[in-house]
């Protein structure tokens, strides 16, 4: 039978891709710092000293050349798990992701297959260091906009897990988003605090879990949240806060922003016909964006307010932590959206 | 070198088959029938063939904008070409791709990129999953001396030589990168002289001679296919035509007619087929039976894409992913 042990989010990104390079000889990993080092979030530990150095490849610096040599190797044969050490390094080999993996499929009319999973770390780590312009960007948006990519966002270590097997037993290009804030549960007691669904029970045995499939986190009446990544465990801590107050917050996590679960979405709007979408992206055109325009054009009638967006103002990150923790959405944000939406302002 | 006489005229024939064939492309295009852009390869043949005439059919090839000779070199069928290239449901991508896009993977074309530069750093990665799976295959690499100046080319070039893949990068470096003389896009004569600096072999041939390009390649081909590691091969060549079939004067207002005509005499067509009757390699009487031969082709190339149906636009959504989950 299965063990169900508690792990962090980058112990089941981990458990993942150990689990599928066992399986299949074709999976291997390139980037940055993933071999003895074991990638810059740990993601990769120990995986080079059971693997070898040919399967776990250290790369140089250069995001073209991982991106296009995973691209290369994925249309002949094999399953590369490609690593971009930071989102914000995306701009780099972004050719490669959006006119290359994403377009070789359609463009060469069906004729190949394109399965790279590329994962990269995104997000801001306040309060537990201040990452600034170029090491704390929630860039998932600007992918939700290629077609011929898939987008995946998970917010916990069960979903991370069986998303990432997915997606590396799929066919198709994938852009694996982690949010940096998910990495650090088991290190700080300070997150585990605040944010106990940071850990969760993992099962031991792989798991696959199909894409556009959203998951209820907590079940709601009065309003709908929709979060994404970090603003799932923000959002299910001021559920817990405002059911105090007597309002009775449902948080949907998409878990795939493409394809997305318009169903689930539109079922949760049909109940409480209030809905905010969370997420850290910066606010205009993001996620929020799309999400809020899709309710708007499928499910109109069941609305009884406008849908709010919470996410980030549209400035650069700033370094600070009293201007970071102003341009990143935090509790009190969601809180105040929640409140003004349900009408019962403090 | 000494070639038999049958690869010799295999040769001629795959470069009559690209010329040819990109003729007949500037005629269709004039009459409207062919409706993207059109870069033609005509004056470089001697490149792709030389290239590909060192490959096996499981060997990859990466290509580009200007690919339809590398395409045809690697023994892509003409029929499926044309019809890509008229827009047909029969073409080499089902009419999805078009000139600049053109991939079969049944016969290791990996696809053709309209970015320049592109296909460098991806020709690394199919060179690794070709060590990885544990075969013996090698990928040959196009691009032109434009693209030498991206920063993949740098990237792929490091990774290729760093971890020593079975790729073959040919750089064919026809002087102009679309309007911009090379001489204004780098201080270096030969763009191969960057070669050392990653650690990789390097050769420079005369493009237009086949049997040059050939020589070189093969020798290239057979280090990375015995795992010795990639070869950047520069390819002296020079494009008959514009960057593309709207190029006023084919070039003329960046390129003097003089020096047109001054690489229009290295023909690399007739120059193997005046070098066959001179070696009795071949009489005037086989050449032009090829050429009969060719033509009929292409006949029947344009016929089947004029017949073939266009795509539909309710399958407009197809190809896309290979499973929504």
């Amino acid at each position: 039978m299965s063990e169900t042990r508690e792990l962090d989010f980058a112990e089941a990104i981990r458990e993942a891709i150990r689990q599928e390079m066992l399986r299949d000889k074709t999976v291997i990993v390139l980037g940055e710092d993933v071999g003895k080092f074991g990638g810059i979030f740990g993601c990769t530990k120990g995986l080079q000293a059971e693997f070898g150095e040919e399967r776990i490849r250290d790369t140089p610096i250069s995001e073209t050349a991982i991106v296009g040599a995973a691209v290369g190797a994925a249309v002949t044969g094999m399953h590369p798990i490609a690593e971009l050490e930071f989102m914000d390094f995306i701009g780099c080999p972004m050719d490669q992701v959006f006119n290359q993996m994403a377009k070789i499929r359609y463009m060469f009319g069906g004729s190949m297959k394109v399965p790279v999973v590329l994962r990269t770390p995104a997000g801001s780590r306040y309060p537990v260091a201040c990452g600034a312009a170029h090491h704390s960007q929630s860039l998932e948006a600007w992918f939700m906009h290629v077609p011929g990519l898939k987008v995946v966002t998970p917010s916990m270590p069960y979903d991370a897990k069986g998303l990432l097997i997915n997606a590396i037993r799929g066919d198709d290009p994938v852009l694996f988003v982690e949010h940096k804030l998910l990495y650090y549960a088991k290190r700080m007691a300070s997150l585990r605090g605040p944010y106990p669904t940071l850990i969760q029970k993992v099962p031991e045995e792989p798991y696959a879990i199909p894409f556009g499939n959203a998951d209820v986190k907590r079940l709601g009446e009065d309003i709908t949240v929709i979060a994404t990544m970090m603003m799932v465990h923000k959002s299910l801590r001021v559920a817990e806060e405002l059911a105090k107050k007597g309002i009775s917050m449902e948080v949907i996590d998409p878990r795939t922003l493409v394809p997305l679960d318009k169903q689930a979405i539109i079922d949760s709007v049909k109940k409480t016909g209030k809905v905010i979408v969370a997420s850290e992206d910066t606010k205009r055109a993001g996620v929020g964006a799309e999400i809020a325009a899709m309710i708007m054009e499928e499910a109109f009638d069941y609305l009884d307010a406008p849908v709010k967006r919470v996410s980030a103002l549209d400035v650069p990150i700033p370094y600070a932590p009293a201007l970071e923790s102003t341009v990143i959405p935090q509790e009190k944000h969601i809180t105040e959206a929640v409140l003004e939406v349900v009408g019962q302002k403090n | 070198m000494e070639l038999e006489k049958q690869k010799l005229l295999l040769m001629y024939r795959n470069m009559l088959r690209i010329r040819r064939f990109e003729e007949r492309l500037a005629e269709e295009s004039a009459l409207g029938n062919i409706p993207g852009l059109l870069h033609l390869y005509v004056g470089e043949e001697a490149v792709a063939v030389g290239a590909c005439s060192a490959l096996r059919k499981d060997d990859y090839i990466t290509s580009t904008h200007r690919g339809h000779g590398h395409c045809i070199a690697k023994g892509g069928e003409l029929r499926k070409m044309m019809a890509e290239l008229f827009a047909k449901e029969t073409g080499y991508c089902k009419g999805r791709g078009g000139s600049m896009h053109i991939a079969a993977p049944e016969i290791g074309i990996v696809g053709c990129s309209a970015i320049a530069g592109a296909g460098i750093p991806i020709a690394a990665g199919v060179g690794l999953s070709s060590r990885l799976r544990g075969t013996d295959q090698v990928c040959v690499s196009f691009f032109g001396d434009g693209a030498s100046n991206t920063g993949a080319f740098h990237e792929g070039m490091n990774l290729a030589a760093l971890w020593d893949l079975p790729v073959v990068y040919i750089l064919e470096h026809n002087l102009y990168a679309i309007s911009t003389p090379a001489a204004k896009s780098s201080k270096l004569k030969n763009i191969s002289d960057r070669a050392a600096a990653y650690g990789m072999r390097a050769a420079v041939v005369d493009g237009m001679d086949v049997l040059s390009v050939y020589e070189a390649v093969s020798e290239a081909v057979g280090r990375a296919r015995k795992g010795q590691g990639p070869t950047l091969v520069e390819c002296k060549t020079y494009r008959f035509r514009g960057h593309h079939e709207g190029d006023p004067k084919k070039g003329e207002i960046y390129r003097t007619k003089q020096e047109m005509d001054e690489w229009e005499k290295l023909d690399p067509v007739p120059r193997l087929g005046d070098r066959m009757i001179k070696e009795k390699k071949a009489t005037q009487a086989e050449l032009d039976t090829i050429d009969q031969e060719v033509t009929k082709e292409i006949e029947d190339a344009v016929a089947f894409a004029k017949e073939s149906p266009s795509p539909k636009p309710e399958d407009v959504m197809s190809y896309l992913f290979v499973s929504e989950k």
